[in-house]
């Protein structure tokens, strides 16, 4: 139990920055063509200015409110709780937010950076389409123009969210190449953003990518934990014993997990798509070796040789052979345990938490709340177990049904 | 290695024609043979080298084979050689491992495209040992500073990147060339400068020299030329090119 260390803050959001050479640990860095070195400086200096610009923090705060609706709730899972008979359950609510998931928080911040750039014009990459989504809503809000690469696959499965983005005015690219899923959709955004980088910002939607990405997306997604963590202790009158997320690259784990750092009664637990629970995952951090993918040395699924293999997820937004490099760093330092979910243990999930709840959640999340479930039970009925429920499972309802035979 | 001024590079996807290739390329002019080793994910890429990355892959091209390649092309032409690859690649097999094995099938420099200096630093001494010339890029984008450092920190050639983008051929090099050229130029010394990304007109070349380079880097459109019409198709474009060097 964790009485011992109940801070009234939880780390800062800019604790633990990466060194000079944008290096968490062993690993992060930049490995990019030369052509794009210089706009990651500048963007570097960018981040710093505006961090240190008393307004760009008030307008991120007024837009964090009026527009994404910010703080999300944190919700007690009663009857999920009853049902499990372990520990108390708490969602921490980002399907609540405007668009549906976590990922608005990082798409508002880079989009009043890219303003201070001068930058009109934005790429981006998605795998769920949620990122792809919160991208589109805040290019639409500021009047920039949104290109969002998605791969062929993924805008099959995730229609609805082709539909949304389309609808708020931007250009929705279909990637041909590989398995047409999320790694394939970063590769196109990065070409596209080495070709056009001089009036284009690239706004990637995970932790992940060539410094300073990885810190920048941790910075601005760090306002799920510090919120969650506020809540814990306003209703729960303490830490939670563990903090569970789930993580493609890993932007809404890191942004609830890092408040939390410091917190060593509560652990960290992330949960990768463990696909078919067999050979075909995307479970970068527990089967993947150290390797360079998008711009940064981290964990990738690879084979000998360092070729990217093909992974597989029943969730988009978790297929994804690589993973953020301060999760890495996490990992190897022993802060964090990362731990995979099957397609059908998410599935089970998601169907508690529809029929006990009332709450659709994404499919991502849902292989955060198999493992959140497991730690309840083995905690028994005095513990408390942080859950993020980074989006909504309304984009999932086609896939779930024709999966089912309920089309 | 010794980089003749004037000097047309050609790049060749490292595949079970790429002997053949190499001798059609030298035949019509090539000063250089690059050979990409292919990658999975390769970033800088255009579609033309994607592709042909992949259909590499497809065939089985590992790291390994490729240096294989690399030391028949040895065999068969008298131009140096540079494989070019990516981080992924190199880390997998080992810098050490991979910059000794590639000397001992004849590379003499190496271009890995997303490893900038400041990421080079293990891949220089290992490069080194083997003695394999570094070579690193300068782009449209970059900074006097930068521009200095690479330079300075080059062997064998500069690679000076001639298009902002990937890479691919292209109706007309980026207008800062002439400027970006001069820059490099200057902090170069000895060292020749080659530019490359969408090189594939005679004019394109004529161009690079004029601006004072000491060369041109064809990829994309040596490729698309053998999809059109094999070794016979390359070494004329390479001949049309080559003229570019000395118009």
């Amino acid at each position: 139990m964790s009485d011992i260390d109940t801070r009234a803050e939880g780390t800062a959001a800019d604790a633990y920055p990466p060194d000079a050479l944008g290096r968490f640990g062993d690993f992060g860095g930049r490995f990019v063509p030369e052509t794009v070195m210089a706009a990651l400086d500048e963007l570097e200096a960018a981040m710093a200015e505006a961090f240190a610009d008393p307004d760009f923090h008030a307008e991120r705060a007024l837009m964090a409110r009026d527009f994404i609706g910010r703080p999300t709730p944190l919700y007690l899972a009663e009857r999920l709780t009853e049902d499990l008979g372990g520990a108390r359950l708490w969602l921490k609510r980002e399907d609540l937010a405007h668009t549906g998931a976590h990922k608005v928080n990082n798409a508002l911040g880079q989009a009043l950076i890219a303003r201070r750039l001068g930058k009109r014009r934005i790429v981006a990459e998605t795998g769920a389409g949620q990122h792809g989504v919160a991208t589109a809503t805040v290019c639409a809000r500021f009047g920039l123009q949104a290109v969002v690469y998605m791969g062929e696959e993924d805008m099959r499965r995730q229609r609805p969210n082709v539909v949304r983005m389309r609808m708020l005015g931007a250009e929705v690219v279909p990637v041909t190449n590989g398995a047409g899923t999320l790694k394939d959709a970063l590769n196109d955004a990065i070409r596209d953003w080495i070709a056009n980088v001089e009036d284009t910002h690239y706004l990637i939607g995970t932790a992940a990518g060539p410094h300073p990405y990885p810190y920048l997306v941790r910075r601005l997604q760090a306002v799920i934990g510090e919120e969650a963590r506020a809540q814990m202790l306003d209703r729960a009158g303490r830490l939670p014993d563990a903090v569970v997320a789930c993580v493609g690259g890993g932007s809404n784990a890191i942004g609830i997990f890092h408040p939390f750092r410091d917190d060593a009664g509560t652990r960290l637990v992330g949960v990768e798509a463990g696909g078919d629970g067999g050979e075909l995952h995307a479970r970068s951090l527990g089967g993947g070796r150290v390797s360079i993918l998008h711009g940064s040395r981290s964990f990738v699924l690879c084979d000998d040789d360092g070729q990217v293999v093909e992974t597989h997820s029943i969730s988009a937004g978790l297929d994804y052979p690589g993973v953020g490099p301060e999760h890495a760093a996490l990992l190897a330092s022993g802060r964090a345990e990362y731990i995979g979910a099957s397609d059908e243990e998410a599935l089970v999930a998601f169907d508690r938490l529809c029929h006990l709840e009332g709450i659709i959640p994404a499919l991502e999340s849902s292989h955060a709340l198999v493992i959140a479930e497991r730690i309840a039970r083995d905690l028994g009925p005095s513990g408390d177990v942080l859950v993020g429920l980074s989006g909504r499972g309304d984009k999932d309802v086609d896939q779930i049904a024709a999966r089912r035979g309920d089309a | 290695m010794n980089v003749p001024r004037p000097s047309l590079a050609v790049y060749l996807m490292a595949d079970d024609d790429a002997p053949d290739l190499a001798e059609a390329a030298v035949q019509g002019g090539a000063t250089v043979i690059e050979l990409g080793i292919p990658y999975s994910d390769p970033l800088a890429d255009g579609t033309t080298i994607q592709r042909a990355a992949q259909a590499a892959l497809d065939r089985g091209i590992t790291p390994a084979r490729a240096l294989e390649i690399l030391r028949e092309i040895d065999s068969r032409v008298d131009v140096p050689l540079v494989p070019m690859t990516y981080g992924a690649i190199v880390e997998g097999y080992g810098e050490e491992a991979f910059c000794r094995d590639a000397a001992a099938a004849g590379a003499e420099g190496l271009i890995v495209a997303d490893v900038p200096p400041e990421e080079s630093g293990r891949l220089r001494d290992a490069a080194r040992d083997a003695g394999v010339d570094l070579i690193h890029l300068v782009a449209p984008t970059s900074r006097p500073e930068r521009i200095r450092a690479a330079a300075e920190a080059s062997e064998g050639f500069v690679y000076l990147v001639a298009s902002v983008g990937v890479t691919g051929a292209r109706e007309s090099l980026d207008n800062r060339v002439a400027e970006l050229v001069a820059t490099t130029r200057e902090a170069a010394g000895d060292t020749p400068v080659l530019g490359g990304f969408g090189v594939s007109r005679r004019e394109h070349v004529r161009g690079l020299v004029a601006a004072g380079a000491d060369g041109a880097i064809v990829g994309s459109a040596a490729i698309d030329a053998v999809e059109r019409g094999g070794p016979e198709a390359l070494e004329e474009l390479v001949r049309d090119l080559a003229a570019g060097l000395s118009d």
